[in-house]
């Protein structure tokens, strides 16, 4: 009976390690439903983009308060997880505190005091980040596009961050206390418990306190691997996909939006005076793509469904849209936002009947408005302000592409510009042969 | 103008080659407030002597506002059609005092088989500086109030914040930058071809939003790097009835008219 506590411990951690990689799988497939694009190239740049904007939170800091509040619930997630190891093999071995053996006795305190230190970081981090969050009113985290699940989402993460850890600090007061009392052997050193929460632990038990550490310890291990489960249905995936989409991150020049393809190839062939308007396509053409731009997620590119899932939601590019600003419709962060919701029924469809069945949706119109995509100016503020280098604007081009090239359907003054541009050679109706009159005025 | 500005064709005729190209664009070709813009800089070249063609009647939209409205099509017709013309002249470099311009011909062109040196104006003028081809004294603007409104463009699009500041340095005016710049600088409400269009419903035009920030700075110039930027700040000081006292001019006016051109 005495390894009933591991077995029980074992099945959790393979069901809960298990549930979160058929997750991670499910989303891995449906990024795989956007159009194929090549960003394996320049890889040490891609390294060292995503060592210095994922890792080291460059961008993050341009927004010092959130920049610093995050830096501490970042590193302190990090350094916190490696307790994640520990309470692994203590709980498949029945050890207690098994890294005291590995690190010694020197460096584990210090490797305690420093967990300690940041959680106390993470939760004056959270707290605060709850209060900006709820009672302070921060334009971009109190948007009426926020209302309901992700509001919620937020409020759920921080929440669990903060009950997390108290379930640490209690268990390592419990402990220490247990230690003073000559109970458990002396590992550790625990700055924050034995100063702040010890004296009113002293007054327990020591069955009570065995009791505490063993319940915060349980919870501390279930509330991981629940929070670890909790993040397919949160924008909190960002903590995992920020990785991917710094590394594939556009790196060329904001200005350079790409040019397709395969209208070159038809364009070349018109302006060729020698092409043979019948010939048969050749081999290497049988390609055609099945439509210009983008009027679900199947036609967006893998990058931009990563994208869509690794928003966190923040705002800041919606914060610094010109649109938004003076009131349009048009918010990048709700058309990342809209890209995820349809991805995901996209993908719950798939699940449900095997392949996708046409629902008579698609992302434009049922999700995103034309209103919303052409209020766009393509400034490039959304993607200068993404912490995590997504793109918003490669979404509304595309969408544009479609609504232009498939369908005809630009705003009047516009199709009259694209007139001009066609028949004139300027976006005005002027004549060409007037170009350089301005030399003569 | 008081001197002839000649065209590739008549350079290529001559057998020489200039040693730029100047890139006009259409705002620059058509637009009456534009076409002082062109014509500064026209000036500014010749005074210093710097050798430089326009395509004239050769030139065609670079096809920027319909490829960002998303007509791929028509872009690059007007892509093909421009480089077919640059490659006949062999042309090695392009200054364009469009910021559109010259992001289209920079960054859109070389995949199509457009492969050319491209600078703003405002980076040639810089360099020419530094060669000490280009004296610029503060006159007329000396301690004067000027602030300058980041073209989407130039900066964020394409990473230049620093050659208009530096020029404007050295007219020894008052540079006074606004919250919004440099890598955050807030559009005129011109770029992805709304220029063309009346903006969705919102509650104000993204102009008033940017001229209101430029005023409370109570400049004596709004400084602009565009044509179109030029246009929507115009519009904008117009609304607050502020155009007697602030004037909306590009960087390369006020060279001129420091140099009384």
């Amino acid at each position: 009976m005495q390894y009933i506590d591991n077995i029980i411990f074992l099945i959790l951690l393979v069901a809960g390690f298990g549930l979160f990689a058929k997750s991670l799988q499910k989303i891995y497939r449906n990024i795989r439903l956007g159009r194929e694009i090549n960003r394996n190239d320049r890889k040490g740049e891609r390294w060292e983009t995503m060592a210095r904007v994922a890792m080291g939170q460059s961008k993050m800091v341009k927004r010092p308060v959130a920049g610093i509040l995050h830096l501490f619930v970042y590193v302190g997630f990090i350094i916190i997880n490696i307790e994640l190891i520990e309470i692994i093999v203590d709980g498949l071995f029945g050890t207690h505190r098994f890294l005291s053996s590995v690190f010694g006795h020197g460096f584990y305190n210090f490797f305690t005091a420093t967990l300690e230190v940041l959680a106390l970081l993470v939760v004056i981090g959270v707290v605060i980040f709850f209060i900006r969050r709820n009672f302070y009113g921060v334009k971009r985290l109190t948007m009426k596009e926020l209302f309901g699940w992700p509001k919620h989402d937020a409020n759920w993460i921080l929440i669990i961050e903060f009950a997390l850890m108290m379930a640490f600090f209690k268990m390592n007061t419990a402990d220490w206390v247990l230690q003073q009392r000559g109970l458990l052997p002396e590992h550790g050193s625990f700055p924050i418990s034995s100063t702040f929460l010890a004296p009113i632990f002293s007054n327990f038990s020591d069955g009570f306190l065995f009791f505490t550490e063993k319940a915060a310890w349980w919870f501390h291990f279930v509330g991981i691997l629940f929070f670890m489960n909790y993040l397919y249905y949160s924008k909190h995936l960002h903590i995992i996909l920020a990785f991917p989409s710094t590394w594939y991150a556009n790196l060329e020049k904001k200005g350079k939006f790409n040019n397709l393809e395969s209208v070159t190839k038809e364009i070349k062939l018109m302006m060729d005076p020698n092409a043979d308007p019948y010939a048969a396509p050749g081999e290497e053409e049988a390609e055609v793509p099945s439509k210009f731009g983008a009027e679900d997620i199947f036609d967006l590119n893998q990058v931009q469904l990563l994208n869509a899932y690794s928003c966190t939601e923040c705002g800041r590019c919606t914060s610094v849209c010109p649109a938004n600003i003076t009131g349009k419709k048009l918010s990048p962060r709700l058309i990342l936002m809209k890209t995820r919701d349809r991805l995901e029924e996209v993908g719950r469809n798939i699940d449900k009947n095997g392949s996708f069945v046409d629902d008579g949706k698609k992302l434009l119109n049922d999700y995103i408005t034309k209103e919303e995509l052409w209020a766009c100016t393509t400034c490039n503020a959304c993607t200068e302000a993404c912490p995590v280098l997504l793109d918003p604007l490669s979404i509304i081009f595309e969408m544009r592409r479609f609504l232009v090239m498939e369908q005809s359907a630009a705003p009047q003054e516009l199709n009259l510009m694209m007139t001009n541009v066609e028949n004139n050679a300027a976006p005005w109706q002027y004549n060409q042969a007037d170009r350089l009159n301005w030399a003569n005025d | 103008m008081d001197f002839t500005i000649k065209t590739m064709a008549e350079y290529a005729m001559e057998g020489k080659s200039p040693e730029v190209l100047f890139w006009v664009g259409c705002a620059g070709s058509f637009d009456d407030r534009a076409k002082k813009i062109t014509k500064a800089f026209c000036k500014i070249l010749n005074k210093i002597g710097v050798e430089f063609a326009v395509l004239g009647q050769e030139e065609s939209c670079t096809g920027d506002p319909a490829k960002r409205a998303g007509n791929e099509f028509v872009f690059q017709m007007m892509a093909l059609t421009n480089i077919e013309v640059l490659n006949a002249y062999e042309v090695k470099k392009i200054v364009t005092a469009c910021p559109h311009c010259f992001n289209t011909l920079k960054n859109e062109y070389p995949s199509l088989g457009g492969n050319y040196e491209v600078v703003h104006h405002t980076q040639f003028l810089k360099t020419l500086m530094e060669e000490g081809r280009l004296k610029i004294e503060g006159g007329a603007f000396k301690g004067k109030k000027i602030t300058f409104h980041d073209p989407c463009y130039l900066g964020r699009a394409n990473g230049e914040y620093e050659a208009p500041r530096m020029l404007l340095e050295k007219l020894d005016a008052e540079l006074v930058e606004m919250k919004r710049c440099k890598t955050n600088g807030l559009c005129c409400g011109a770029g992805g071809a709304q220029m063309f269009k009346e903006p969705e419903k919102g509650n104000k035009d993204i102009n008033i939003e940017r001229t209101e920030e430029a005023l409370s700075f109570e400049p004596k110039v709004i400084a602009t790097g565009c044509p179109f930027c030029n246009t929507m700040m115009t519009d904008g000081v117009k609304h607050f009835n502020k155009n007697t006292e602030v004037a909306v001019k590009d960087i390369v006016e006020l060279l001129a008219e420091a140099e009384d051109l």
